[in-house]
């Protein structure tokens, strides 16, 4: 029973005095800073990235995780209380929740959420520890075709699973490739894109592009309308869910929570499209199915126990692969990259403590989150009713003091400035903005083994289809974009992603 | 010419895309290219250069013939000019300031130059803002994190 022996290291770290502290701060800042609203999961993090340089590898990364769920935590509350999602994934929570919390059921849709959250990152959690080793070990056993392959995969998958058009996802990867090119060349250590400018040589910096395009870029698009944003919150009662309530979530929840732990592991599926899935399928099988749209508490559960699954299960390709599968994971990279550590599979052999503890905690952090928001809610409701006008000249502050500290570099203020355009204009242009981000993550990476893997055949590209793991990968990819660029499919998808 | 062009949206992302690729292209053209069994520097960025360029020009076709989905113009005009401005003309103050003048004023100045992006700005609550954001960095960042930054910078007397 090795998973038991791995999840009792893992609780040991985890549940050492210093480390529970942080995954406590994390969850706490995480809840704090989700809950205002039009603060999603990734500006959150971004902002909040700096605070963990100084910390210890495993400290750093629990706390990171921490603010990752209490971030989207805090975004299925303003979903319920103020119709307002936080991030893209309490979309759906929004539709049913919201309309309970009209009914003066918001403390019931607010409760659903945090137990089916709860059950689900449990199972996610263990989930996690079963599939990962096996996964890693697996993943040791790739070169560098099957590498390329599975990168190109996890791009065009999360091309494929995004809302929006097809062609312009594809170019904003190409994109963000392009972007994360700039620097030295790997091999030769030529310079490349740098226009000369003297802090571009080791490239664009990420932590400065992330909080330009969803922190900067964001607070403009919310500007746009902001007459439009009054916020009326009621009071919060009865959190106890009755005998009825209980017998209608169970359900939805496990069925939730085994959809989301399944996409979360896809790259690029994550928590948005579970909850999405999670949401039309429970409408689909209810016997009842008129009372979604109208405060279905089914509704809220689906949608919160598979986001918050696919979440915890996000973290699978990320912690074995080294290769992100939404943002927040880019994100998370980025902070062990600082810390030193390259993430890839060698990570679960050579650093187990650091592994099994960020685990372990994942749990524990999601027992925090229901323990500290059921009571809490009073709070979280009073932050809600900060007016924008305050709110955002703080958040440009967090920013800039943010960028400015990763090395003490005003340069990446200027470039976070600069992003903060691009992504406006970008959202202008209905051209998303995540795939930009894994592009810039995995160019780098992608470039490597497309080199090395040519090096190895002696320039035949079809070492790519010759070895079966990487002709698979490569197989799925073509036909996952095959099937998302049928005209049939994309209706249909159009139509899904409608709500 | 607004028949001729379905999306005005697409267009000008296709546009934009293309002239994108080929700036890249033509940064990327002096970097040695190599050969497929090894790929110089130049290599991998040219192929993208011209994917993203091909991705512009469907971008643009399909704004040209089709695109009844999202017809509408891009109002430029509708733009929150002022809040891109003033946000960043306040982190782009930050950056200028942080050294010389250090954390205090850089922060204060940034907080109070982006709070003019409101339109419910006042004066009073700038500056009551940027007085809370100053002393919470304090507390925070030099106090708490203790990160290297001087409160006042080398200008206004400070190390």
């Amino acid at each position: 029973m090795e998973i038991f022996d791995n999840l009792a290291l893992g609780f040991s770290v985890a549940f050492s005095f210093q480390n529970l502290i942080y995954c406590f701060i994390g969850v706490l800042l995480g809840t704090l800073i989700g809950v205002l609203p039009g603060l999603g999961p990734v500006p959150t993090i971004a902002m909040l990235l700096p605070i963990t340089f100084g910390l210890p590898p495993v400290a750093a990364l629990i706390m990171l995780a921490g603010i990752y769920y209490g971030a989207q935590y805090g975004g299925s509350t303003t979903a319920i209380l103020i119709n307002l999602p936080g991030e893209s994934s309490s979309v759906v929570t929004a539709i049913d929740g919201y309309q309970m919390a009209r009914q003066g059921r918001a403390g019931a849709a607010l409760a659903t959420a945090a137990l089916g959250s709860f059950f689900a990152g449990s199972v996610a959690t263990f989930l996690l520890a079963v599939f990962a080793p096996p996964l890693s070990d697996l993943a040791l056993k790739f070169g560098p075709p099957e590498y390329f392959a599975l990168m190109v995969l996890g791009l065009v998958a999360s091309v494929a699973l995004a809302s929006g058009s097809v062609i312009k996802a594809l170019a904003m990867v190409v994109l963000g490739i392009l972007l994360g090119l700039s620097g030295q060349d790997v091999y030769t250590g030529t310079p490349r894109f740098t226009f000369d400018i003297l802090e571009l040589a080791d490239g664009i910096e990420f932590v400065a592009l992330a909080m330009g395009v969803f922190g900067i870029g964001e607070i403009i698009r919310n500007l746009e309308d902001e007459h439009s944003r009054t916020v009326m919150v009621q009071k919060v009662k009865g959190l106890l869910l009755s005998k009825d309530d209980i017998k209608r979530i169970i359900g939805p929840v496990v069925r939730g929570t085994f959809l989301g732990s399944f996409l979360g592991i896809l790259p690029g599926g994550g928590a948005v499209l579970s909850s999405f899935a999670a949401y039309s399928i429970e409408k689909r099988i209810s016997r009842y199915p008129a009372r979604f749209g109208k405060g279905a508490i089914e509704g809220v559960a689906a949608p919160e126990s598979a986001n918050n699954a696919g979440a915890q299960t996000s973290f699978i390709p990320m912690l074995t692969l080294g290769i992100p599968s939404n943002p927040v994971m880019a994100l998370m990279i980025g902070a062990l990259i600082i810390q030193g550590i390259v993430p890839g599979p060698n990570v679960v052999s050579e650093q187990p403590d650091l592994f099994w503890g960020i685990v372990a905690s994942m749990w524990i952090g999601n027992f925090m989150l229901v323990v500290l928001n059921l009571p809490l809610i009073g709070v979280w409701v009073r932050l809600l009713t900060v007016p924008y006008h305050i709110l955002f000249p703080l958040i440009v502050g967090f920013c800039c003091i943010g960028v400015y500290s990763v090395n003490n570099n005003e340069f990446s203020v200027y470039t976070m400035a600069l992003f903060g355009f691009i992504g406006y204009v970008l959202v202008k242009l209905d051209c998303e903005p995540a795939p930009l981000l894994l592009g810039f993550i995995i160019g780098p990476m992608l470039e490597e083994y497309l080199r090395r893997a040519m090096l190895i055949s002696r320039g035949d590209p079809t070492v790519f289809f010759t070895r079966p793991i990487s002709a698979t990968m490569l197989g799925l990819a073509v036909f996952a974009l095959a099937v998302v660029l049928l005209p049939s499919v994309r209706r249909k998808r159009e139509e899904a992603f409608k709500e | 010419m607004t028949r001729f062009v379905k999306s005005p949206k697409d267009v000008a992302t296709g546009l934009l895309l293309i002239v994108t690729a080929a700036f890249f292209a033509w940064q990327g053209a002096d970097l040695p290219m190599g050969r497929a069994i090894k790929m110089g520097p130049g290599y991998f960025p040219m192929v993208l250069a011209g994917l993203l360029a091909f991705f512009g020009l469907i971008v643009l076709v399909g704004g040209l013939t089709s695109g009844a989905a999202q017809g509408e113009p891009i109002n430029v005009r509708r733009w929150p000019w002022r809040a891109l401005i003033l946000v960043s003309v306040a982190v782009t103050v930050f950056g200028v300031g942080i050294r010389p003048f250090g954390l205090g004023p850089a922060m204060g100045l940034a907080v109070f130059i982006s709070s003019l992006a409101s339109h419910r700005f006042t004066f009073g609550s700038g500056v009551a803002m940027a007085l809370v954001m100053v002393a919470f960095s304090w507390a925070v960042f030099i106090k708490g994190l203790g990160l290297p930054l001087p409160m006042l910078g080398p200008w206004l007397g400070g190390y």
